[in-house]
């Protein structure tokens, strides 16, 4: 069966996130100023094969653990759906 | 006898013959070694050189670290074999989990390309073990994903080994605790963002790196791995 994986990855908390502050600081030029805080992250969509959900769950899972994600700094939450 | 030295090169590697020709300018022999070999062949040491392996796509160091060669780069660190990356090959050895830590994007965004002032925290590793500690080094850095970070726990470890090689005198890719360079446990594997090999010579604006590479052949010449 096939399932599409959502792979959201994101900073550790406390890792520091340039990326979300320099987006920050920007949004006031463009009248947003009333933003309180942003945060980057990445996010992936992976088709994949598995015999049932639990199986593409702990695929998606292992593969955001080992590559798409580095946990020194990272975390990554997993959300799959069985492709019709 | 000079030491032999291996420099990996991944798609994308742009530091290789600066790394050679530093190790061969200092009296060692330097030569080229492909991501898709499987073995490294009779070596003293091993340099993980700079650029932007496989793109740097999803992070830096992530697809290089699954690289053929890279199997036989953990066994002969394993082994106790000297090695050092230097900025991208420092980002290889973390995401290979052969060093701690992580390095992220630089503080406000900037690509830095620069001198850098350093200062010898630790003469416990195969990079630094020819300098003085508290000497200070004017080595280039050129990175964009510079900045040192590990959780607390693995600071203090560090810190308590001694294992923190090189700190930044100004910080300016805001590293944690300004570190530019840290060593494994046993001090064999090294890694910095800092690029000594291209401070061997007066005439490329100074020759700072050289103390660093000369205390690394040295390790090589007398390392028995390989």
């Amino acid at each position: 069966m096939r399932f599409l994986a959502h792979v959201d990855v994101r900073l550790r908390h406390g890792i520091a996130d340039p990326e979300g502050a320099t987006i920050l600081r920007a949004l006031p030029a463009l009248g947003f100023t009333s933003v309180a805080s942003v945060e980057s992250g990445r996010s992936f969509r992976v088709e994949l094969d598995a015999a049932d959900l639990e199986a593409a769950r702990s695929m998606a899972a292992s593969l955001a653990d080992r590559l798409l994600a580095n946990p020194v700094i990272e975390e990554s939450v997993i959300e799959v759906e069985p492709l019709g | 006898m000079s030491a032999s030295i291996g420099v990996i090169v991944f798609p994308g590697t742009n530091c290789e013959h600066d790394a050679v020709g530093a190790v061969d300018a200092l009296g060692g022999e330097g030569r080229l070694i492909f991501h898709t070999d499987t073995s490294l062949g009779q070596l003293d040491g091993l340099i993980l050189p700079g650029g932007f392996a496989h793109g740097d796509y999803l992070r830096p160091g992530a697809i290089a670290r699954f690289s053929p060669i890279m199997e036989a780069v953990r066994t002969f660190a394993e082994a106790g074999g000297p090695v050092v990356g230097i900025c991208n090959g420092f980002q290889v050895l973390c995401e290979a989990h052969l060093l701690p830590g992580a390095l992220q994007k630089n503080r406000g965004l900037t690509f830095l390309c620069q001198p850098s002032e350093l200062e010898v925290v630790s003469t416990s590793s195969v990079l630094t073990s020819s300098a003085t500690v508290g000497q200070r080094l004017s080595v280039p850095i050129n990175h964009f994903s510079g900045s040192y970070t590990c959780d607390l726990d693995t600071l203090s470890q560090l810190e308590s080994q001694d294992r923190i090689m090189l700190r930044y005198v100004d910080n300016p890719n805001g590293s944690i605790d300004s570190i530019a360079g840290i060593s494994n446990e046993a001090g064999n594997v090294v890694g910095l963002m800092p690029h000594p090999e291209r401070a061997v010579s007066s005439l490329l604006g100074s020759e700072d790196g050289a103390v660093l590479l000369r205390s690394f052949l040295g390790a090589a010449a007398a390392a028995t791995v390989g």
